[in-house]
């Protein structure tokens, strides 16, 4: 198999590194003019990560991904990944790659397809059959090996395709929508496979527009948009970012608590029995529970309610943020490393 | 490299044969085989010759159509259907791909003529109800003819790198029908005594793949030996022109992105 130079990478090292990477697209039949698909991306992923690229459709994910794994090129900018520079072709041995919606060989079966796969990486013909034999059996399919691909569901090609990404045990992984097509069961099974592969020490560098897979795995995430790098942070530190609103609900309060409420509030639900209060400024949370329990009103519950990372997505995708918290300004970390 | 290569060129030879239309053109070709013992049964004394001729003019249709009809959608297919993503994002240098499917085109080719050969002299066999070592000599023609499918295929590859199938198959089509007419264009320029047509299809001449120094059908029906110079001209020729014809579909390739 080839490899380049065996190196030892450190975690302070970074896996996946750009360096104001853009790239424009010619658009246009008569009058070409360029369409900027991915604008000065910087950004670097540590060794050993999960790391996920948020962002709604037509944001630049597959953009970067492509430009990470050479099939396009860059219009300026540099990336390196595994501390090499993308033209090596050689490094390619140590990464794999997911492209999105994958569409494999028609005539194949998953059995020949994976070991056409492992064959481009110069595997032996003992490592090749280890292989494709425990990859088909983490991707669950075992008994379709002979089947043509052709054949196949979207899921079961999706689980083709993440096998084909893992032939050679690579470093560095990159997923393009790994979840894309799959059913509950095989989400969570890429979830823990996915988990599966950082407990092993790999990178995982995926993208996605499913908030809920990147919340349950990342350990950092980037939010593009329309090309652009929103924001880039632990996950652990976006969804600490503090407590946006408390949340108390009353059972049945009087109606003058309410209207006492109203000033210390910013919204009040009436929801039957129930109200709502929210309340954002957090000196003002003591007041109001004062002011409940001397008018003699039924808490049911007080609420923290912290960011989630929608929250944190819809806030960082452009025109999002004043829909979601008004005139309150939530600060995002912009391209924070 | 030589294993990716191989790789790719075994895969492409694989994908090929499992193609219905090979069967098809196979079947198609022993067909005419069939009519050709028809028509040499009826034919007295010319049966060899037209046995000969028809053989060899349908290996050599058949082989031009698997060459170009196969030829034209290598790396289209392949990118039209997205299967290149997952092919370049591995150890792979784009040149090596090009080699690869190169390769096994010519591998399926190479395997479809010789059974085709072997139909041929079954069906001489059939005719003659003998076989002298002068029939040999219609390998010679064989050779030429995949002298000529090498020329296409890579003519067919550098027009899949470039544009859809139904240009490129128009393209190597023409080219080839000009190809096998170089000579008389030359000759025509000559005549005409001027020098910007002299100059003009004297261009072509050298510039264009010239096919017709490799038909010597008509010459093996007729029993005639083709001679040493132009099996080695020919080959030389030939190897010439697909070594300029995939380096300018790798070069091509080189530059090409896959959105």
């Amino acid at each position: 198999m080839e490899r380049v130079a065996v190196e030892v990478l450190t975690e302070d090292m970074f896996a996946v590194e750009t360096i104001d990477l853009t790239k424009d697209y010619t658009v246009g039949f008569w009058r070409k003019r360029p369409k900027r698909a991915l604008d000065v991306l910087t950004l670097q992923v540590r060794v050993g990560e999960i790391f996920g690229l948020l962002g709604p459709n037509g944001a630049g994910k597959s953009t970067t991904l492509k430009l990470l794994v050479r099939l396009i090129f860059p219009t300026s900018g540099t990336a390196r990944i595994l501390g090499r520079g993308l033209d090596e072709v050689a490094i390619r041995a140590r990464i794999g790659f997911l492209p999105e919606n994958p569409y494999f060989y028609d005539h194949l079966t998953a059995h020949e397809f994976l070991t056409y796969a492992a064959d481009l990486f110069g595997l032996g013909k003992n490592e090749r059959c280890r292989r494709v034999g425990e990859l088909l059996e983490k991707v669950g399919l075992v008994g379709s090996e002979n089947v043509a691909l052709r054949k196949f569901s979207k899921g079961m090609l999706q689980r083709v395709g993440i096998a084909q990404a893992l032939i050679n045990d690579p470093e560095l992984v990159f997923l393009d929508e790994p979840m894309s097509g799959l059913d509950p069961l095989g989400r969570r099974e890429t979830r823990d496979l996915i988990l599966e592969l950082k407990a092993a020490g790999k990178t995982v560098f995926f993208s996605t527009h499913i908030l809920s897979d990147a919340e349950m795995l990342c350990d950092r995430v980037a939010i593009l948009d329309r090309g652009r790098l929103q924001g880039c942070g632990e996950l652990r530190e976006i969804l600490n970012l503090g407590v946006s609103v408390t949340e108390i609900v009353l059972d049945n309060p009087l109606s003058n608590l309410v209207e006492g409420l109203r000033a210390l509030s910013t919204r009040i639900v009436r929801t039957g029995e129930r109200v709502r209060v929210e309340i954002s400024e957090e000196s003002r949370v003591a007041r109001a529970l004062n002011l409940i329990l001397k008018q003699g009103g039924r808490i049911v519950s007080v609420n923290p309610v912290k960011m989630s990372l929608e929250d944190y997505f819809m806030a960082s995708v452009s025109g999002a943020a004043d829909k979601v918290y008004g005139s309150r300004n939530v600060e995002i970390p912009l391209a924070k490393q | 490299m030589m294993n990716r290569v191989a790789s790719i060129a075994w895969h492409t030879f694989k994908e090929s044969v499992r193609e219905r239309v090979l069967y098809n053109l196979i079947v198609f070709a022993l067909l005419l085989l069939g009519a050709a013992i028809l028509f040499g049964s009826i034919s007295v004394g010319i049966e060899r010759i037209i046995i000969v001729n028809l053989g060899l003019s349908s290996i050599a249709v058949f082989g031009l159509m698997m060459a170009i009809f196969i030829g034209i959608t290598l790396v289209w297919k392949e990118i039209d259907r997205r299967t290149i993503f997952s092919i370049l994002s591995k150890p792979v240098r784009r040149a090596e791909f090009i080699f690869g499917k190169y390769a096994g085109l010519m591998l399926t080719l190479l395997i479809n003529t010789a059974i085709m050969t072997a139909g041929f002299y079954l069906a001489l066999f059939y005719v003659k109800r003998t076989l002298e070592f002068a029939d040999l000599v219609a390998l010679q023609a064989v050779y030429f003819i995949l002298l000529q499918l090498a020329m296409v295929v890579g003519l067919a590859l550098l027009f899949s790198c470039i544009t859809t199938p139904v240009l490129a198959a128009v393209f190597t089509f023409s080219l080839y029908v000009i190809g096998n007419f170089l000579n008389d264009i030359r000759w025509f320029g000559q005549e005409t005594g001027s020098p910007l047509v002299m100059k003009f299809t004297a261009a072509i001449y050298y510039l264009l793949p010239n096919f017709s120094n490799f038909n010597v059908i008509g010459q093996i029906a007729h029993g005639q030996r083709v001679p040493g110079y132009l099996l080695i001209a020919n080959s030389f020729y030939a190897l010439l022109y697909v070594a300029i014809l995939l380096s300018a579909a790798i070069l091509i390739f080189e530059q090409r992105e896959f959105k």
